[in-house]
């Protein structure tokens, strides 16, 4: 141990000493918890392309410095930074807004909540000691990975949401993350919502901030799904150029539960987005899928893992990456199929369209499979558009960009398709959209 | 209309045309017949501009303008169209929206306005309605699941709303039955106008009987080798190309 010490990066160095000036300043909760989070990271370090699960994504070499957390913006930092937003702004729904990971109350839909919904600001919940906090981390596999660790022993502030039983939010429930500064700065969000038996909740995350700023956003979703409810989830990452985004889902299945957690990704200078299911209860369906377009110098990474632990799942992922110019996707999907889990059924599929062949895709399909009576499978192509398919619309009038540009919103369509809500689809396949206008 | 002149092109080092000459005059319907290998296809697509053909010599004139020089989009803006032999299936991509972005694109590159979207939903069903298209596939994704009488109907409806100068149907009738051929050939007489000129490619003189030709000519090894009048077309069907191999081959 005494030799990793010793190689130490700044930006491990510069995390120990945040945590110990942050810790400080936490609400009380958890604190044993944020403790051991950060000794477990502190021990590992951060990962570099010698861990596996990190091979495509040095985060060592990355994460030059550790940004210092953002303190709660100013009233009228907080609006202008809310006010240039624009992501989902065109759907009706229920809104939170977190301004450089800080709940913006004033700007929050906390007074009009449904019936049978319950939110609470984290802070508070974590101060008062609520009982939902029982449910934070819900999936174990996640708790080994250093980039969760590091939001539970950072985490500021978030949310909890609780969904009584047979309760059928129509509304969604829109997250605002809105990140505003100068100079760099982190955050750490951590979002708990449970759904009880027969509920169904909309959640919409949409995350931006300034281009130009190496902000370093580390946001958690964590999601107790009881029997027969249905979770639909719909992230959008449109951080700015320079942004280090991390950001861990980790959802536990109940029995006949169904969760569908779609993520399009334009922003940042490297992204990973991390996915974490575990099938609990038999029956349960997921479907993940993922739309990342990536132009000059960003990196993208999507690392899901399916944790099959109940007979009958069902999990369906679809990546679809549009790599324009001299960029990098990384998609690692595992499956794990446990001895009991007999009857699983689980398909995932990468697909990368390079436009011009400067960028690069690293696939990493990975199955576990320890039932003997399961169907699963993974599949992964990589190419440039189709020439024939391009002369075919060339033929007909369109310029190349046109054309190519038709291909590629058919595309990532394909994984924008099962966004249930209308206006959510809607709004993704129009960021497809600006991204090729900007593009051409 | 159309006049090419000493067309000589290859692909990979293997030579198709051979120095090819044919005039189409405008409002013509110029028919081409000529055994397997004889560089039909080729001939279609290096008028449409496809890439992967070396032009080595010659010119393709559209009404004046040497067009070898232009895009595949450009050549179709200036009003060339290909019906293909096989149309491609683009899963993902709605008929209608690509109908609606063909039409615009052609529409801005001649500097016009672009359609409204009633006037554009109006034409399109009209035009289907007389190619006997259901509604249905019009929602679908263009030709995704389509029959092969289905997609060559798309094909034409695509004719006739682009309006094109310059039409090439590339052995349009393979792949259809009797009725189909008659929606078909119909829909394509429709389109028979001044100052619009057709080339048929064709292996069959059964597509001839439906779009009766003007002029019929023999391609055989890269070349035009006999012109003649829509009685070629009957001689052919007597005779096989037989005739025409043997003379290549001495």
């Amino acid at each position: 141990m005494a030799d990793v010490t010793n190689l130490r990066t700044p930006a491990e160095t510069g995390l120990s000493k945040l945590f110990e000036v942050a810790r400080m300043k936490f609400p009380t909760g958890v604190s044993i918890a944020r403790e051991e989070a950060f000794r477990y990271f502190e021990a590992m370090g951060l990962p570099s392309r010698r861990v596996e699960a990190f091979k495509y994504t040095d985060l060592r070499a990355a994460l030059k410095e550790a940004a210092p957390p953002a303190d709660a913006p100013g009233a009228e930092a907080a609006h202008r930074a809310l006010d240039a937003a624009k992501g989902f702004s065109g759907i009706e729904a229920l809104r939170l807004a977190f301004v450089n990971g800080h709940l913006v109350a004033e700007a929050s839909d906390l007074g009009r909540v449904p019936q049978g919904v319950t939110l609470a600001p984290l802070n508070e919940a974590l101060a008062a000691g609520d009982r939902l906090l029982e449910h934070l981390a819900p999936v174990s596999q996640a708790r080994e990975n250093p980039i969760y660790q590091l939001n539970a022993a950072f985490m500021a502030d978030g949310l909890l949401v609780h969904v009584a039983a047979g309760t059928k939010v129509e509304a969604p429930l829109h997250l605002r993350f809105v990140g505003t500064g100068a100079e760099a700065f982190s955050t750490a969000t951590r979002v708990l919502v449970v759904l009880e038996a027969d509920a169904e909740l909309t959640v919409l995350e949409s995350h931006e901030g300034p281009d130009g700023v190496a902000y370093q956003p580390n946001d958690a979703l964590d999601v107790v799904i009881a029997d027969r409810a249905r979770f639909h989830h719909t992230r959008l990452n449109g951080e700015g150029r320079e942004a280090i985004a991390l950001s861990t889902i980790s959802a536990r299945l109940g029995a006949g539960s169904h969760i569908e957690t779609v993520n399009l990704v334009t922003g940042a200078v490297l992204s990973r987005h991390q996915i974490y299911l575990h099938f609990a209860g038999e029956d349960a369906t997921a479907t993940v899928n993922g739309a990342t377009m990536l132009g000059n110098g960003q990196l993208a990474d999507s690392t899901l893992l399916a944790d099959h632990a109940a007979v009958g799942g069902v999990s369906r992922e679809l990546f679809k990456t549009v790599i324009d110019g001299d960029a990098t996707g990384v998609f690692q999907g595992k499956i794990i199929v446990e001895q009991i889990a007999q009857k699983t059924d689980g398909k995932m599929k990468s697909d990368c369209l390079l436009l011009p062949d400067e960028g690069q895709m690293m696939n990493k399909p990975e199955l576990e499979i320890f039932a003997d009576d399961v169907a699963c499978g993974h599949g992964a192509t990589c190419g440039a558009p189709d020439d024939d398919l391009l002369f075919y619309l060339m033929a007909r009038g369109l310029p190349r960009t046109e054309a190519e540009s038709l291909l590629v919103q058919a595309f990532l369509g394909e994984a924008l398709e099962s966004v249930t809500h209308e206006g959510a689809r809607e709004a993704l396949i129009g960021e497809v959209e600006t991204w090729l206008a900007k593009r051409a | 209309m159309l006049e090419i002149k000493n067309l000589v092109v290859q692909i990979e080092d293997n030579r198709i045309l051979n120095g090819l000459d044919l005039t189409v005059k405008d409002g013509e319907v110029a028919a081409i017949m000529g055994p397997n290998g004889s560089g039909k296809s080729t001939l279609s697509y290096v008028i449409a501009g496809k890439e992967d053909y070396e032009v080595l010599e010659g010119e393709i004139l559209l009404n004046g303008e040497n067009i070898l020089e232009m895009g595949p989009d450009e050549r179709a803006a200036a009003g060339i169209f290909l019906a293909f032999q096989y149309p491609l299936e683009i899963p993902g991509v709605g008929t209608m929206t690509f109908l609606k972005a063909c039409l615009n694109a052609q529409r801005k590159a001649r500097g016009e306005d672009e359609l409204s979207t009633p006037d554009f939903i109006r034409q399109v069903n009209k035009a289907a309605d007389k190619l006997e298209i259901n509604k249905e596939m019009l929602k679908r994704a263009l030709n995704v699941g389509f029959s092969g009488g289905e997609k060559k109907r798309m094909e034409i409806l695509q004719m006739a709303l682009l309006q094109p100068q310059f039409c090439v149907l590339d052995e349009t009738d393979s792949g259809l039955d009797i009725d189909a051929l008659r929606i078909v050939s119909e829909g394509v007489n429709a389109l028979r106008a001044e100052g619009r000129s057709l080339l048929v490619i064709t292996h069959y003189q059964r597509l001839l009987n439906h779009i009766v030709p003007d002029t019929v000519h023999v391609m055989s090894q890269g070349r035009i080798v006999k012109s003649g009048g829509k009685e070629l077309a009957l001689e052919l069907e007597a005779s096989g190309y037989a005739e025409y191999r043997a003379s290549e081959a001495a």
